[in-house]
């Protein structure tokens, strides 16, 4: 069973996002590491492959200035290889050009199976797993919080908005899956010795034949109103008499 | 009118087209003539409703069956477009919205623009609004390539109105086999039982995140938004935790509350949840790092446990009736 995982490398999120004032991209300078969101693709693939009782697991990625910081934390965690995009002409690319290159990458290997996560944390289109399953063919369970595979056919708890259907899928198929489908694991000591020998192919877009279009523009950027800052107090005990004079002032009581 | 014809792609469950695809439809029919909707379901008494809401047309998707929704409404989107002109397609951000967006994308080869809170025009163009890093800024965005614009619209960013239209003309179509793209099955549904107001209409939400500690301490939510005629919500940190199922989740991935009253219990207040409950009326946050992002957003900011507080504030509140 052969998996690949798309993972995404994005700024570190502990200090705060900036848009370039020029271009309106996203400011990605500076170290990238793996997307927690993915990491949860990426712990599924390695399950389900053990499971299956081998084949391979390989990662894609998109990403500028080379970056592989974060696809080698998830060859630490246990992926054997990867196919990374890296070229300036693909800043600012849209999610549908990020899921034609994704999709390019994808194809230079083969795979029963594709993961993604449901929606990354910096970019949150949550449509490039979708446009990447349209653009390969193949069938695409988004959404997905629980996943088995038996007899070559995934079995998919997808949430809904009112609860979650249990889908059935031949292979081969795309999933993304949410946050806590999985519990990722740690890379241990030898997984990141090891990782930094295992193979990494870096690409250039028109390697994969594309040539990114822009057919989006942003127009303009402006500070939202901020909410009027209220009282803060300390709770000194009688915490609960305030909120329940402020309800009552709301007349919510 | 600026625009000619916007499609909807709306949704339905058993009580009927859901208030965000009134939204959606309402929004367009105060920018285009004619207003075009797609529903994946044959129920006949649609044609009003959305007719009522501004509507012209109502396009029934027939043959759904046990296929996933968003596929099946792209393709029957993507066949009728040729020989249609299409100024611009509305979804909500919701799974079935994003899913169906996404592969119309790709037919279509154009980009969607997701998360939209706002759209105005600009000359012949709709222009969408976004807000990012949770909410401080706003990002104006528009398409430059050819028609139909995606967009993808957050829950609540536009009033559902009725205008007291007629019945839209209803169209059934079909789309028959879908090929590899259309062999996911579902198999069975769920669906998760609550009581009480529902968390994006409820007038009052009391939210409970990972400061609660453990699962059963969220009951006292529960008890506190019952006291309160609200509906109990949660943080994604307790969703994925399976403390709550999702359908609670208030957030980014999760729904868009305005209520008047939202109420914060153990809560950080992170950027993706923020986005979500920002736009209550009034917000309480008990919260016991007065650092707490979610304080900056609060009217009421109680520095405190939640463990001792809020039980206080329930039996305060039982003494009352
Ligand atoms: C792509 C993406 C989408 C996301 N979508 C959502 C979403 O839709 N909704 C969402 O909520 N999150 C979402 N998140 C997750 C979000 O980033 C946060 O991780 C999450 O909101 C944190 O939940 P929390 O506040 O319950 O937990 P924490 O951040 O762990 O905060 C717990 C808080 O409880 C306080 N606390 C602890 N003990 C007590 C006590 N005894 N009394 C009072 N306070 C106490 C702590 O001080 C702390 O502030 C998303 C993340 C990503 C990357
Ligand atoms: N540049 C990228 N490189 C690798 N994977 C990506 C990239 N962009 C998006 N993805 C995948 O698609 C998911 C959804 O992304 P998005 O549509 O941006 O919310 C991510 O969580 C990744 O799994």
């Amino acid at each position: 069973m052969n998996i690949t995982v798309c993972v995404k490398q994005i700024p570190d999120q502990s200090s705060p996002g900036k848009l370039d004032p020029g271009s309106h991209n996203l400011v990605r300078d500076g170290k990238l590491i793996l997307d927690d969101s993915d990491s949860y693709g990426v712990e599924m693939a390695l399950q389900l492959a053990a499971e299956a009782g081998g084949g391979e697991v390989t990662l894609v990625s998109m990403a500028p200035n080379g970056e592989v910081s974060g696809i080698r934390t998830a060859l630490a965690m246990g992926a054997d290889k990867a196919v990374l995009v890296s070229d300036a002409k693909l800043a600012g690319a849209d999610a549908l050009t990020t899921a034609k290159v994704l999709a390019a990458a994808i194809k230079r290997n083969p795979f029963d199976l594709v993961i993604a996560a449901t929606e990354s944390t910096d970019g949150y289109t949550g449509t490039v797993p979708v446009q990447i399953a349209e653009i390969l063919d193949i069938p695409s369970v988004s959404f997905a919080k629980k996943v088995e595979l038996s007899g070559g056919i995934l079995k998919v708890q997808r949430q809904t908005e009112l609860g979650y259907d249990q889908v059935e899928c031949p292979l081969p198929a795309l999933i993304s899956v949410t946050a806590g489908v999985v519990e990722p694991r740690y890379p241990s000591f030898k997984g990141i010795m090891s990782a930094k020998s295992k193979p990494v192919e870096v690409l250039e877009a028109s390697t994969l034949g594309i040539e990114p279009g822009r057919n989006q523009e942003i127009i303009t950027v402006r500070s939202a109103e901020e909410r009027s800052s209220g009282v803060i107090i300390t709770d000194e005990g009688d915490a609960h008499q305030q909120i329940i004079e402020f309800l009552e002032q709301l007349k919510v009581i | 009118m600026t625009l000619s014809k916007i499609w909807v792609f709306a949704e339905s469950t058993e009580s009927g087209i859901t208030s965000t695809s009134l939204e959606l439809i309402s929004a367009a029919s105060k920018f285009a003539d004619h207003v075009e909707v797609f529903v994946a379901s044959p129920e006949p008494g649609y044609s009003e409703i959305v007719g009522a809401y501004g509507a012209t047309k109502l396009i029934q998707v027939t043959d759904v069956n046990d296929r996933l929704i968003g596929t099946v409404v792209a393709s029957a989107m993507a066949q009728l477009l040729s020989g249609n002109t299409v100024d611009a397609i509305f979804f909500a951000m919701t799974p079935e919205g994003r899913d169906c967006a996404a592969r119309l994308s790709v037919k279509l080869d154009v980009p969607v623009l997701t998360n939209v809170v706002n759209l105005s025009v600009d000359g012949t163009r709709l222009v969408s609004e976004h807000a990012i890093f949770g909410g401080s800024e706003i990002v104006q965005a528009g398409f430059t390539g050819s028609s139909p614009a995606i967009f993808a619209i957050r829950a609540k960013s536009f009033t559902a109105e009725s205008r007291g239209g007629m019945p839209a003309e209803v169209v059934q179509v079909g789309v028959g086999d879908l090929g590899s793209a259309g062999k996911a099955r579902i198999v069975e549904q769920h669906l998760e039982e609550r009581s009480g107001p529902k968390l994006d209409e409820a007038p009052v939400v009391v939210s409970g995140g990972r400061g609660l500690g453990q699962a059963e301490n969220y009951k006292l939510v529960e008890e506190l938004a019952k006291l309160l005629g609200g509906a109990p919500g949660a943080s994604r940190a307790i969703v994925d935790a399976g403390w709550v199922p999702y359908s609670y989740q208030v957030g980014q991935t999760g729904k868009t509350v305005k209520p008047n009253v939202y109420i914060a219990c153990g809560i950080s207040g992170a950027t993706q949840h923020m986005v979500g409950m920002k736009g209550a009326k009034n917000i309480i946050a008990i919260n016991k790092d007065e650092d707490a992002p979610i304080f900056s957003i609060a009217d009421l900011g109680i520095v405190g446990d939640v463990h001792k507080i809020v039980p206080k504030l329930i039996e305060a509140l039982q003494s009352r009736t």
